[in-house]
This record gives structure tokens, C-alpha cells and sequence, in this order.
């Protein structure tokens, strides 16, 4: 709740400090007066610390406030874009997960192998990539060249595809590279060798006594990157057309639509600290050491 | 190449190989990626002197022609040329200086301001440490994108805003794993002695923590730059970022992507020299972690 709090004061400071919202709506032909004018309809001319105090008293209050150019209440226009989102970065994570952590799983047990090397260095350039670059490549491909795939558009299942492998692309790098690292060592634990003892196939051992404790840090992994989800949806929804929330907060941008970019932030700080608790709460469930009061 | 890149993929597996393959290897790695990134900043800032057309020199009687391996390509045009006919490869060149100098300057800001702040919250404790860690933990709890965004169209546009909006974006990761660092150095003999020797604590900081914090510091920067890279590009490419007659290869890509299906050239080239720029960066961070962490050395 602290973090949140600060959160919104950083994002806050940042945005009302830093310039004249106004004079950026307007731009630079715009006359002193209707930029006084906004500035006063924005509430812009109190003094800063009312300012900030209003700020953080609405938005406990769920009052997202108003957006220029739809002239509607912010918060409706981001609730309404958020199932898009939502579906996107669900099929993305899913995609992260099953692929990622498949991938780490058969580069930990082949070490060394063909496939490792192969998946050691392609997750490397899926790290190194921007996913909008990725996403303009897979569309120029599969929609344009071999027309497999619609480029844009939503409402189906096939709309999904390409912006949710796009998505994907960050993460599944992120996951197989922790999930080969994680098998590996919990490989070397003396539980795996006494199973291992007991007579228990390899791939039993692999995929029940291991896969189990090597996920753990993926579960981590997974709260701490969906900050990087959400920021890289702004941009793979920007290529694809898709209608979510990364599209509003790209036309929130170009249209100089303060108010509402702002209420994006709030919201993206929101969501970021719930999955971030959501996590936490996961962790404590799948491993039982977690819950025992910690140490100081 | 495959190789190196498998020995070392820095998720601590280096501890296999005998230390001095470490060593070796994390030379020979640091050379094989260090080399061609130094060549390219060394050809990016001489982009002025050297024998090229310029950047902005257009040609409209050689307008977006394709790269010199499709048909109708020229040795003239190497990768092509953009609707203006502008020589692509030129405006690689060019649109380098401009990454880089924004990805090292931003890189070095936030490096300074994180690495003192963590030094002061693990070295001093206290009320500072407190104030200083949930401030870490508030900034990490923004989307980077989302926080650029918020500073960009409050300030408006200019190459010094985007350094700022990326270095803020930078610092509290090295504030975070310095402050870590720094708690583990704290509680050393060589510490306590000269604490006790009556050494100030600026002194100690940074006479004897900051030393000792070097090592981590450089790995840390190092994977930070390509971060920043691909961060530029993303805030260029929305229209946040660098825009014209500016060039950086995420503008690049913003300006090329609405002729994409009659020139694909135009976006596969500068996104493949960041991806190829940010592989380079991060095999280079895992050769100097190998060669210079002690950590990774003996563990």
C-alpha cells in the first residue's frame, strides 16, 4: 500500500513538475489564454500541493477523472478496454509458460545437447529484440507473404495468434532461461538422487519431484515481469490494431490527452502491485516453507 | 560463437568449468563482442568525416529501392533507400550515434545517482535505508513504458527529456543490488577496522565500498545499456521518443513502418542492428561477469 502511495506520488511529481500539461495539449500556436483556460479546467492553477492532495483523494475514491478527448469519465474507458488486454496478455503468459518452461525443462535435462545450445541462444535474441520489431517481422511474414494470418482486427480465435506470440516473445525468454537454471540445480539436490535411487524414472523424477520445487522462482519470476508485459503490450496492441489498453494509452498519447494517460498510469501502478500480491499469495500456497513466520 | 554463448549464459552453470577455462573464456568472449561494438561507436561518431552520402542527402530518382541483392538493388544503395532516397545504410550509421549516445549517457546518469543511493541506504541503515528502499520499490512498481510515457508528454519532446526519462528509469535497479551488496561488505573486518581506526563514513564509502562494488557495478551497467536501447526504441517508436529530422533506429522503424508492405527493408534493418547491437551488449555483460565477478568465478 506504501509502495502505491509512492508510486502515485512519483507518477504524479513527475508529470505535474515537470512541464505545462496545457501547453503540450495546445502545442505551441495556441494562444496565453486557452492555455490559462485549460489550465484552470484541469485544475492545474491550484497550488501543486492541493493539487496533489485532490489527486490522491480521488483516485482512492475511484475517481479517475475525466478524458479530454472522449469527454468521458476515464475510468469507464479503461474498464472498457480491459477484457482486450486481459485475453492478450493471458494467451501471451500462456504461451510463456507452456513454451518457456518446456524449453528450459528439455535444455536442463540435455545439457550441452544440440537442442540446448539452440534454445540457449534463441531465447538470448528473443531478450535482445524489440517485441514491436518482432511483431512487424511476424506480421510482414504471415499476414503479408504467405496471408495465414489477419494482421489486425479482433474477435476471434485467429485475431489472437500473432499479437499473443508477439507478447509472449520477452517473457518465454525470461522463463526458459530461469527454468533451465532452477532444474538444474534442484537436479543436484540429494532428494533427486535418492529417488533417483529408489528406482523412479528419469522423467518421472523430472517432471514430478523436480519441475514442482524448479518452479518457484518462475512463479517469482512471472510477478516481477508482468510490469514488462504490460509495458510491452502498449506497443505489440499498437502494431496489431488490437483494441485493449495499450492502444487507448498510444491514442491517449498522440492526442495529448493528459487527464486520461495519467489515469493509465494509476492503473498500470495498480494492477502491478495486485498481480505483484497475487503472487505472493500463489507462492505461499505451492510452497509450504513460505508460510512459517520468517526470520528477521 | 555458439559456444561461448552456451558456457556462458551466466545463470551461474560457469561453475563446471574449471577456473582457468573461466578466465579464458571470459577474455576471449569480452574481445569477441567488445571488439565489433567498439568499431561501431568508433564508425558512428566519425559518421561526419567519413567518405558516405549524408544522412538527409535525397535522391527521389532512387526512391525505395531495395537492398543490393533483389532486383533492381545497386551497389549505390547497399540495403536500400528510403522513400526520399535516402541511402539506408548511411542512416543505420547515423541513427547509431544518436542509440548510443542517448543509451550511454542515460546509462551513466542513472548508474551515478543509483549506486550513490544504494551505497548511502546499505552503508548508513536506518531511516535512510528505509526512505531510500520503498522509494526503489514505488519505482519498480511503475511500467517503464507507462512512466516514460507520463514524464514525455507532460515535457514534451527533446533528447535531453528521453536521457532523463531513462535515467530515472535506470537507477533504482542499481540502487537495489548495490544497497544489497553494500550490506554484505558492510559487516567485513576490513570495514569494522577502519571504522574503528576513526576513517570517515565518506571516506570508507567511497575509498573502500565503492572498490570493492566495481565488479558488480560494471556487469550491472553493461546489461543496462541494451535495456536502455530497446527501451529508446520502444518510446521512439510510439512517438515519444527521438523524432525527426532527429534519427535513432527506433525512429527508424516508426518512420518505416507505414511503408512496410512496399519496403520491408526499412524495418528489418534497423530492428535487426538493435537486436544484433543488444546480443553483442549482453554476451559482452556475461564475458566481463566470467572474467571480473569473483562470485561467479568460484562458486
Amino acid at each position: 500500500m506504501l509502495t502505491l502511495l509512492l508510486a502515485l506520488t512519483i507518477a504524479f511529481f513527475l508529470a505535474r513538475a515537470a512541464g505545462d500539461p496545457a501547453r503540450q495539449v495546445l502545442g505551441n500556436l495556441a494562444s496565453e489564454q486557452a492555455v490559462a483556460a485549460l489550465n484552470k479546467q484541469l485544475g492545474y492553477d491550484r497550488p501543486l500541493v492541493v493539487q496533489y492532495v485532490s489527486f490522491i483523494g480521488d483516485t482512492l475514491t475511484g475517481n479517475f477523472g475525466e478524458s479530454l478527448r472522449y469527454s468521458r469519465s476515464n475510468l469507464t474507458l479503461i474498464l472498457e478496454r480491459f477484457p482486450a488486454t486481459l485475453q492478450l496478455t493471458a494467451a501471451a503468459l500462456l504461451i510463456a509458460i507452456v513454451i518457456g518452461g518446456l524449453l528450459g525443462l528439455l535444455s536442463a535435462l540435455r545439457q550441452g545437447s544440440l537442442l540446448d545450445r539452440i534454445a540457449n541462444f534463441g531465447t538470448l535474441v528473443l531478450l535482445s529484440l524489440p517485441l514491436f520489431w518482432l511483431g512487424l517481422m511476424l506480421a510482414e511474414l504471415f499476414a503479408v507473404r504467405f496471408q495465414l494470418l489477419p494482421a489486425g482486427g479482433h474477435g476471434e480465435f485467429r485475431h489472437l495468434i500473432l499479437p499473443a506470440v508477439t507478447l509472449s516473445g520477452y517473457v518465454l525468454g525470461q522463463i526458459a532461461r530461469l527454468t533451465r537454471a532452477s532444474m538444474i540445480s534442484v537436479l543436484r539436490e540429494p532428494y533427486i538422487a535418492l529417488a533417483r535411487a529408489h528406482g523412479i524414472g528419469a522423467t518421472r523424477i523430472a517432471f514430478v519431484h523436480a519441475l514442482r520445487n524448479a518452479a518457484l522462482p518462475v512463479v517469482t519470476l512471472i510477478g516481477v515481469q508482468s510490469g514488462m508485459l504490460m509495458s510491452g503490450a502498449v506497443t505489440v496492441e499498437f502494431v496489431f490494431a488490437w483494441p485493449g489498453i495499450g492502444l487507448l494509452t498510444t491514442d491517449a498519447v498522440l492526442a495529448r490527452d493528459v487527464p486520461l494517460v495519467q489515469a493509465l498510469v494509476v492503473f498500470g501502478a495498480i494492477m502491478f502491485v495486485a498481480i505483484n500480491l497475487i503472487v505472493d499469495i500463489t507462492y505461499a500456497v505451492i510452497d509450504p516453507r513460505t508460510r512459517a513466520p520468517r526470520h528477521g | 560463437m555458439v559456444e561461448t554463448v552456451v558456457a556462458g549464459n551466466g545463470d551461474g552453470v560457469a561453475a563446471a568449468v574449471p577456473r582457468r577455462h573461466v578466465w579464458h573464456r571470459g577474455t576471449v568472449q569480452i574481445l569477441a563482442t567488445g571488439i565489433p561494438l567498439l568499431l561501431l561507436a568508433v564508425a558512428a561518431v566519425a559518421a561526419p568525416w567519413l567518405p558516405i552520402p549524408d544522412a538527409g542527402a535525397i535522391d527521389l530518382s532512387s526512391s525505395l529501392s531495395p537492398p543490393v541483392w533483389l532486383d533492381g538493388g545497386s551497389w549505390d544503395h547497399l540495403l536500400g533507400t528510403d522513400q526520399l532516397g535516402r541511402d539506408l545504410a548511411t542512416r543505420l550509421l547515423w541513427g547509431a550515434r544518436l542509440t548510443l549516445l542517448i543509451a550511454f549517457s542515460s546509462t551513466i546518469i542513472g548508474a551515478i545517482v543509483g549506486t550513490t543511493l544504494g551505497m548511502l541506504a546499505g552503508y548508513v541503515r536506518g531511516w535512510t535505508d528505509f526512505a531510500i528502499s520503498r522509494f526503489v520499490d514505488a519505482q519498480l512498481a511503475i511500467p517503464f513504458l507507462l512512466l516514460a510515457i507520463t514524464i514525455m508528454t507532460a515535457r514534451g519532446q527533446s533528447i535531453g527529456a528521453i536521457v532523463a526519462v531513462l535515467a530515472i528509469i535506470g537507477w533504482a535497479q542499481y540502487a537495489r543490488v548495490i544497497r544489497a551488496e553494500v550490506l554484505t561488505l558492510r559487516s567485513r573486518p576490513f570495514i569494522l577496522g577502519l571504522r574503528i581506526a576513526g576513517a570517515s563514513p565518506a571516506r570508507i564509502i567511497f575509498r573502500h565500498v565503492l572498490p570493492n562494488i566495481a565488479d558488480t557495478l560494471l556487469v550491472l551497467a553493461t546489461l543496462q545499456i541494451g535495456y536502455v536501447i530497446l527501451a529508446e526504441s520502444a518510446l521512439s517508436f510510439i512517438g515519444l521518443g527521438v523524432a525527426s529530422p532527429d534519427i535513432s533506429w527506433g525512429a527508424m522503424l516508426a518512420d518505416g513502418r507505414e511503408l512496410m508492405t512496399s519496403a520491408w527493408w526499412l524495418v528489418a534493418f534497423p530492428g535487426l542492428s538493435i537486436t544484433i547491437v543488444v546480443v553483442l551488449i549482453s554476451l559482452l555483460g556475461d564475458g566481463v561477469k566470467a572474467r571480473f565477478d569473483p562470485r561467479a568465478r568460484t562458486r
